[in-house]
């Protein structure tokens, strides 16, 4: 097995997701398969080939540093679920 | 789209009574292509092109009908991605292809359904229920651009927009029998498209021709500095005329043909690519040996991305928020428990893992070298050819809930339309023909970068030569 009960429950606890009983069997399993899949990748070897992360070369897409005008803060604030004095609130940080 | 415009100038209809009569279809809409739809705004635009077209203007995207897929922003218009974490989310500005759509004057009907942020190739995971394919309802239309490529192919707009991060405009536009094109990695911004792999996403047209899709592609495409992966250069406008495939080099991958294709999808594709030998083109052999690494490098980088962009659902500035937490981390936790359905929660979780401590060189910087590998075979491969076709999809449209159970099977369908995005490169899926069960077939033609002349002179040269893109569903006297 690629990866256990607890690494599932670990990864879990990582991504901020609460995994009912019913999600972490079905994980583990689907889990496992996909990751045997990708088992096939070690056959290919890659010893001196530089890793994509974009397929557009563009280093630093810099703007002109001038001042202009960005989103209104009404704007901003609109779809939060909770603010208070043009700011989001949220529950207790330190008790 | 190019008829309606027609139906405009020639027949005199109004653009309001085209939009009425899309909004009295959506009503009775027995497919679920839509979540949301903008009647006053659609009324507003249409009365605006009634007048420009009574002015004379030739625009051809003037009062034409379009759908935007659930997960482009839409100002005042809600935006859902199809999940229940943003289901009150109410875009403050338009993305960026939004933006240059309604300058041009187009109709703006409502938001396409889709599996939930673009994850899927069914509609089928999407909040509001599957979207169902046109051809035969108890079909997927494909996905994730399910609802855009059902509304095209129904006669619920005019033309649509979809997204594509692994095939999601290309595999439904095969399903559904229409257009669908995935343009190069940076010639249409991502601004106001809700990201789910940053480095694979692009937005893209579908339609029913090849022709229709150009005109909506020339509307949408061009430098945005808004978006930092946009390429600045000089965008020229698409021809609407056929290429002349005389001296065209067509390459053919045997690695397209191989293991789990269908055959009546080989023998459509097989007899298209006939089609353009027939026209002149000259069909060459090629070799792409490290496309049978694509679902594997693709399903490492896309879940690793969709993780780390998803983590800005938290429930602090937008979207749904957890409500039984004492703290915090609780209500970060509560929020995307509540909020993500299986299949996110899924895609979290192996992105997650494939980026955390101890597997990222095994998984993630692996996956990001064998793409370089891929990247290198297609650039070999258009040495000696101008073009490459080849089946869209290994099947055509299945059961809507047929792959339910298991996602692996699900996830090796999408072998032929992932190496477009794992490069960058331009994809399109035409019409090339009918199962004997009347389902349509799907051929994907891809190019060097930013040669989307290319695909759409071919594209439109095969659609004048062919009828299969004409072939109308009969959904409606069901």
């Amino acid at each position: 097995m690629k990866i256990s009960l607890s690494e599932v429950e670990h990864v879990a606890k990582l991504a901020r997701i609460r995994l009912n009983e019913e999600e972490r069997t079905r994980f583990l399993k689907e889990l496992n398969s996909i990751l045997d899949y990708m088992d096939l990748l070690s056959e290919v070897d890659t010893i001196d080939i530089a890793p994509t992360t974009h397929t557009q070369h563009i280093t630093n897409a810099l703007r002109q540093d001038i001042r202009r005008a960005s989103q209104p803060l009404k704007d901003a604030l609109t779809n939060a679920p909770e603010t208070v004095d043009n700011t989001f609130v949220v529950p207790m940080i330190i008790k | 789209m190019l008829d309606i415009a027609r139906r405009f100038r020639v027949d005199n209809i109004s653009p309001l009574d085209i939009t009425e009569e899309i909004l009295q279809g959506i009503k009775q809409d027995p497919l679920n292509a839509y979540i949301t739809v903008d009647e006053t705004g659609a009324r507003n635009a249409a009365k605006e092109a009634e007048e420009e077209i009574r002015q004379g203007s030739d625009n051809l995207l003037l009062g034409v009908p379009v759908a935007i897929k659930d997960n482009i922003c839409t100002k005042g218009v809600s935006t859902t991605c199809a999940s229940n974490i943003l289901s009150n989310f109410v875009p403050t500005y338009d993305a960026h292809v939004v933006e240059k759509l309604k300058n041009s004057g187009v109709v703006i009907v409502g938001k396409t359904n889709m599996d939930e942020f673009a994850m899927g190739s069914t509609t089928t995971t999407s909040k509001i229920g599957p979207t169902k394919n046109p051809w035969d309802i108890t079909k997927t239309p494909g996905g994730s651009s399910g609802g855009s490529a059902a509304a095209v192919a129904a006669d619920l707009c005019a033309a649509s927009l979809g997204s594509d991060t692994g095939g999601s405009i290309r595999q439904p536009a095969s399903f559904c029998g229409i257009t669908g094109l995935k343009p190069t990695y940076g010639s249409v911004s991502r601004f106001g498209l809700v990201a789910f792999a940053s480095s694979l996403d692009q937005i893209g047209p579908m339609a029913r021709s090849a022709r229709d899709v150009a005109i909506l592609y020339n509307a949408v495409k061009g430098y945005d500095p808004k978006d930092s992966t946009s390429v600045a250069m000089k965008y020229q406008p698409t021809s609407l005329d056929g290429l002349d495939m005389r001296g065209i080099r067509v390459g053919v991958p045997g690695a397209f043909f191989g293991e789990g294709l269908s055959t009546d999808v080989e023998k459509a594709v097989k007899d298209g690519i006939s089609v353009f030998k027939e026209l002149g083109a000259e069909i060459v052999d090629i070799d792409l040996a490290y496309i049978r690494y694509g679902v594997a490098v693709y399903y490492i980088v896309a879940t690793a991305e969709a993780s780390s962009n998803l983590a800005r659902y938290d429930g602090v500035r937008y979207g749904l928020r957890g409500n039984n937490a004492d703290d915090l981390i609780d209500m970060y936790i509560d929020t995307r428990s509540s909020g993500f359905n299986i299949e996110v929660k899924r895609r979290i979780m192996l992105g997650t893992y494939g980026l955390s401590a101890g597997y990222y060189d095994q998984y993630y910087r692996k996956a990001s070298q064998v793409r370089t590998l891929i990247i290198q075979d297609f650039a070999k491969a258009f040495e000696v050819c101008d073009i490459i076709i080849g089946p869209t999809t290994p099947t055509p449209a299945f059961g809507l809930y047929e792959m339910i159970d298991d996602p692996l099977s699900l996830y090796l369908l999408d072998i032929y339309t992932i190496p477009a995005n794992l490069t960058g490169l331009p994809a399109l899926s035409i019409p090339c023909g009918f199962t004997k069960e009347g389902l349509p077939i799907g051929m994907q033609l891809m190019a060097p970068a930013f040669r989307e002349d290319i695909l759409l002179g071919a594209g439109i040269s095969f659609q004048d030569h062919t009828r299969f893109h004409e072939k109308r569903p009969q959904w409606n006297m069901m």
